[in-house]
């Protein structure tokens, strides 16, 4: 188990480090110097100048990678161009919204996915199923942000039950906030769902064939007993394989989600960030996203562990 | 009977794969014939007549310029079908040869070449789009790069998992033995016998690419105006929600009909080259 762990941690230190080499040479390497890039071609040449030594650009490449990642590592992200703030204060600011909204929709997925998933393998090739597998098909073809302009024009426009879009922060209590973030969260949560209720249904079929459900119902147990204790345990593999790669997914689809309802989340903050060419923003936060996505799997090599002790034992 | 010849009619007793292809033949259709016709100009300003309702002159009506909507989503089928094949390729052609290379060479190599891989994930497309965009300028070679980009690592995987069964096989020991190099053992049996595998992969990675690209170009990162798409038409049409909400829905319907299409077909597809599947 001590040797599993240690792989798995080495594994996941090397892919953060080849990453954020990456963002690095893409955002800091390629363009030549980024401080033109984002003062525009027509900049002056001493206007680039100053701007170049600000950002520490003339320093060579090595070191200047050496200084972001121990930045990084103490939390010190550089400054914003654009708006002369610390870039770590807008993305703490932005992910007060970001994340609740992810694990507000992660677990509407996981409730709507598994629920619609047992039920159909339950009454598998009976209506119920058959509704459940169409009605998922339906869904896993639908763009998540046109879900969300759909949803705007009957809840909110309609109906008026819920905000348009806009945020109005976590201040003033926890239902306001909470009120703008699930239209959202139930657009971002609808399409997976469909994904997962697909997969958890498939999964279920498979152990049900096995002897030991039936065994299991033939010493008397009740089906949702079964269903809990043997069938959903067994399926846990490939269930949290596509649980993980969903919240990857999430993470990723809430810069969609919130650019449909004005919220000011990292999406909000990475497409300004774009529109000013605030290089410094752009690149902290697309390795802050693709740090959380190698983190999400990381942590599922290590569920699997968990579910299933035998996978620690064997070799790579 | 040959297999081949058995397939047709297994075809037809699976409706996933009817209607699946059904709708991808309508949407290659549609992009077809937009590129010799449309009801109008897809660039054809006519504010006069802005925001127009359906009607028999414009069947679903007008945006905000007064452009004919059917003749913008004509047009944006081809922008759809353009991104998916290219971005298909590129991720086919790159993820089929590390999955392969990772399945002859074994050792090290495969677990340098599915590292790689697995290190890719790291970056979905939109993340990969922002990046580019941020330094390039938005377009439609960004969406390309940056979806082609994430179907690599999908070929990979998919290709060393069935290469490698199939590299078990006694045909290929024989092979083997005859003293044929591993690249020739790769084209002439190994790659014959995962295609179908590798086709099902390629249905299922267009229709990811078409919604992709629709949310790419929606948030502006990908295809510009004028040039029509069917991300942009609805970020268009969400500026104009509460006059004219039917614009809403157009470009959404034909993102969903082509993506579920395209998912259907490669569902039935592989219900059809793996016959124990369909049994479910």
């Amino acid at each position: 188990m001590g040797g599993f762990l240690l792989r798995r941690c080495a594994g996941f230190a090397a892919t953060l480090i080849a990453a954020s080499a990456i963002v690095f040479l893409v955002m800091e390497v390629l363009p030549g110097n980024a401080a033109q890039v984002m003062l525009g071609p027509e900049a002056p040449a001493e206007t680039v100048r100053a701007l170049t030594q600000k950002l520490g650009l003339d320093r060579p490449p090595l070191a200047r990678y050496l200084g972001w990642v121990e930045g990084m590592a103490r939390g010190d992200l550089g400054e914003s161009y654009a708006y002369a703030t610390p870039a770590g204060d807008l993305v703490a600011q932005s992910l007060s919204l970001t994340l609740p909204l992810a694990a507000l929709a992660m677990a509407l997925n996981t409730a709507l996915g598994l629920a619609l998933g047992l039920y159909a393998a339950q009454h598998h090739n009976r209506p119920g199923d058959v509704a459940i597998m169409g009605m998922s098909q339906i869904g896993i073809a639908l763009p998540t942000f046109w879900l969300a302009i759909l949803l705007i024009l009957l809840f909110a426009v309609e109906l008026g039950w819920f905000p348009a879009g806009g945020f109005p922060g976590w201040g003033g209590g926890l239902w306001p906030g909470l009120r703008a973030l699930i239209l959202p969260a139930v657009a971002l949560a609808a399409v997976q769902g469909a994904i997962l209720a697909r997969v958890t249904r498939a999964a279920a079929l498979d152990v049900m064939r096995e002897d030991f459900v039936r065994t299991a119902l033939a010493k008397g147990l009740s089906r949702g007993a079964v269903l809990r204790r043997h069938v959903l345990r067994n399926a846990m593999i490939p269930i949290v394989t596509v649980l993980g790669l969903q919240f990857s997914n999430l993470l990723v689809l809430t810069i969609v989600v919130e650019n449909v309802f004005s919220l000011p989340g990292l999406g909000h903050l990475i497409l300004n960030a774009i529109a000013n060419r605030d290089l410094v923003v752009v690149r902290d936060v697309v390795m802050l996203l693709a740090a959380m996505v190698v983190a999400v799997n990381f942590l599922v090599d290590l569920l699997y562990a968990a579910i299933d002790p035998r996978l620690s034992l064997r070799g790579p | 009977m040959s297999i081949a010849a058995a397939l047709p009619g297994r075809a037809a007793g699976n409706p996933g794969i009817a209607i699946g292809g059904a709708l991808t033949l309508a949407l290659l259709l549609t992009a077809a014939l937009s590129l010799l016709w449309t009801p109008y100009s897809p660039y054809a300003i006519d504010v006069p007549h802005r925001l127009a309702l359906p009607s028999m002159r414009h069947w679903f009506g007008t945006d905000a310029l007064g452009r004919d909507v059917v003749s913008m989503l004509m047009v944006g089928a081809q922008n759809s079908i353009l991104v998916g094949v290219i971005a298909v390729s590129v991720g086919l052609l790159a993820g089929t040869a590390l999955g392969a290379l990772a399945a002859a060479r074994r050792g090290w190599v495969e677990e340098a070449a599915m590292r790689l891989a697995d290190f890719t994930f790291a970056f979905p497309a939109i993340l990969s789009a922002i990046m580019l965009t941020a330094l390039l300028g938005a377009g439609i070679v960004n969406s390309i790069v940056a979806i082609g980009i994430f179907n690599v690592p999908i070929f990979a995987r998919v290709t060393r998992g069935s290469a490698k069964a199939v590299w078990q096989r006694d045909f290929v020991l024989a092979a083997r033995a005859a003293g044929r190099a591993p690249l020739g053992i790769t084209l002439v049996h190994v790659l014959p016998n995962i295609l179908s595998a590798l086709i099902v992969q390629a249905t299922i990675q267009f229709a990811n690419a078409i919604l992709w690209e629709a949310a790419l170009a929606y948030l502006g990162l990908g295809t510009q105006p004028p040039q029509p798409s069917w991300g942009r038409m609805l970020n268009d049409a969400q500026a104009q929600l509460f006059q004219a909400p039917w614009l809403a829905l157009f470009p959404g319907v034909a993102i969903m009909l082509a993506v579920l299409g395209l998912n259907l077909l490669g569902d039935g597809l592989r219900d059809l080259y793996d016959p124990r599947m369909a049994r479910r």
